[in-house]
């Protein structure tokens, strides 16, 4: 194991970690290929381990390439160069092991929030029947008990995230991924939404990679705060551990002193990037 | 939306379609009782209507519009589902795509009208070179809109279902399908019309039976009564199978918002 490790470039000291570390993206880069022949680096070589049951958010500016970083470890997106070990195993092509929700839409409009929830069951070899019995039970465990029959479209984006958060959860993956995904929310439903995460996240603490622009709520919500840098050649500049006493209320939990004073700290390192991202913005431009 | 707008309308707009049909038939009936227009040529209201009431009388006239509407049937069910397995193959073979895009691009673009005389050399003058000609025009609107529903499958769903789990078998069951089926179902009205038309068309243009034969029987006389009679009940039949389609339509579209329906 540890030869064929060292052989695949992966540090000793690393793979060490890997019982209880659930993900590990290794000097993961991202670089694209333009149309005039000349390469952009989006994502420098980026080293970040998840361990079994840490909520881990992950904060930057707009286009830094989290939301790439959370594709490499959905398998959705292969790194240009690095690796990314699940439990630690070499992932390629999907991780089977994860459960991602979506900032867009991506529920099935064609079935309805029951059959959206029960076929990713079924796909996992569950009988019908049964499938259709714990998709009703996690409906009713995030609420839309009363909706079950309703398509996508007659429900409101909160319900649908709601949909979403059942059609992941009731799957039982042993790691969560999160791409914004209450972005498009109106900011009471987005607290309304965090606190229903962390209330069904705490039952079994699965470990989670939560991608988000908003600091508060990656604050409210996480055990660990990684900054991302502006891109191109973004990378990690920060990592906060968050001291905030669990279970928590996402929303009470903002007029706490020792939230205040985390936000404080990270964002003094966030602002810098965020400026920095309008300043290459209007360099673009000009 | 727009069925809401008619139920909204309501008798209004039921008066209001009545009154452009007495002014067209009430102009027709008074231009041709006082000779401004000649009866020879242009037939009147009560004759065509005396004539639809005796026709439908006739065994025969049964039977010539049981024959239309199974050639109907038979272009609709045939051209749909070549056109669902042509779109699907090609929508899934760039490659194959884009060798068939010239020929296929060529083929629709010729009227079908003059490959009627060669089927009927190749099939007869029976209903099968009548439900080719209906397939030749079905096949194409089926196969561009299966082709695009399978195309445009929102990139987040596709992979949001292979997060789920789903690989190829799966995804074209819960993913493409429906969503090519969608794009089939919303152009329903117009692939059941361009059946209905292939098999009128074949029918005019050579056979013993059929609507289309009716009409060109009472040309080749100079009955003009029997010509418009014939495009009456054709008129008839067309409202019918549309009120059909919609109802089929709106119950295999639940799903969609209302605004995207096409109904």
């Amino acid at each position: 194991m540890t030869t064929l490790e060292r052989a695949r470039g992966i540090p000793t000291s690393l793979v060490g970690q890997s019982e209880q570390t659930v993900a590990l993206l290794h000097d993961v880069a991202i670089t694209y290929h333009l149309a005039d022949g000349s390469f952009y680096e989006a994502v420098a070589p980026t080293t970040l381990a998840i361990a079994e049951g840490e909520f881990v958010a992950l904060v930057g500016p707009t286009g830094c390439g989290k939301s790439t970083l959370l594709n490499v470890v959905a398998g959705l997106v292969a790194p240009s160069s690095g690796t990314c070990l699940i439990h630690g195993d070499r992932l390629s092509g999907i991780n089977g092991q994860a459960g991602y929700l979506f900032q867009a839409e991506a529920l099935m409009p064609w079935k309805t929030a029951l059959a959206n929830v029960a076929v990713g069951l079924e796909v996992q070899g569950l009988p019908r029947d049964e499938a259709t019995e714990r998709a009703r039970s996690w409906l009713g465990k995030v609420g839309l008990g009363a909706f079950l029959q309703r398509y996508p479209h007659q429900l409101s984006g909160g319900q649908r995230k709601r949909v979403g958060l059942a059609q992941v959860l009731a799957r039982d993956p042993r790691m969560l991924l999160m791409d914004e995904p209450f972005g498009p929310l109106d900011a009471q439903t987005r607290a309304i939404m965090g606190d229903l995460l962390l209330g069904l996240w705490q039952a079994d603490r699965k470990a989670v990679l939560f991608v988000t622009h908003d600091l508060e709520e990656a604050i409210a919500l996480a055990d660990r705060v990684v900054i991302m840098s502006a891109g191109p050649n973004a990378s990690i500049i920060g990592d906060f551990p968050i001291d905030l006493a669990r279970p928590r209320d996402a929303h009470e939990v903002r007029l706490q002193p020792a939230f205040v004073e985390t936000h404080r700290a990270i964002w003094q390192v966030l602002k810098e990037e965020v400026l920095k991202g309008y300043a290459q913005a209007n360099e673009a431009k000009a | 939306m727009k069925r809401n707008g008619e139920r909204r309308l309501g008798l209004g707009l039921t008066a209001w379609r009545l009154g452009v049909l007495a002014l067209v038939l009430g102009g027709w009936h008074v231009l041709t009782a006082t000779g401004v227009l000649q009866p020879f040529f242009f037939s009147k209201p009560l004759d065509v209507a005396l004539r639809v009431v005796r026709d439908v009388q006739l065994p025969r006239f049964w039977s010539d519009l049981g024959i239309t509407l199974t050639e109907t049937a038979l272009a609709f069910v045939i051209g749909s589902v070549l056109g669902i397995l042509c779109g699907f193959a090609l929508a899934r073979h760039p490659f194959a795509s884009a060798v068939c895009d010239p020929y296929l691009k060529a083929f629709n673009a010729m009227p079908r009208v003059v490959l009627a005389p060669i089927f009927a050399l190749w099939l007869g003058l029976g209903i099968w070179s009548k439900v080719a000609l209906g397939v030749t025009l079905v096949f194409f609107i089926v196969f561009f809109n299966v082709y695009q529903g399978v195309r445009e499958v929102s990139p987040t769903i596709l992979a949001n279902a292979r997060m789920l789990g789903m690989k190829e078998r799966e995804l074209f069951r819960h993913v493409y399908l429906p969503s090519a089926l969608s794009w089939m179902f919303s152009s329903l009205h117009t692939s059941v019309g361009f059946a209905l038309v292939g098999a009128v068309v074949g029918e005019y243009l050579g056979s013993a039976a059929g609507l289309g034969y009716r009409i060109h029987q009472a040309e080749s006389v100079f009955d003009v009564t029997g010509v418009f009679a014939g495009m009456v009940v054709l008129a008839i039949v067309v409202l019918i199978i549309d009120a059909l389609v919609g109802w089929v339509e709106e119950r295999l579209l639940v799903w969609r918002p209302q605004a995207a329906t096409t109904a």
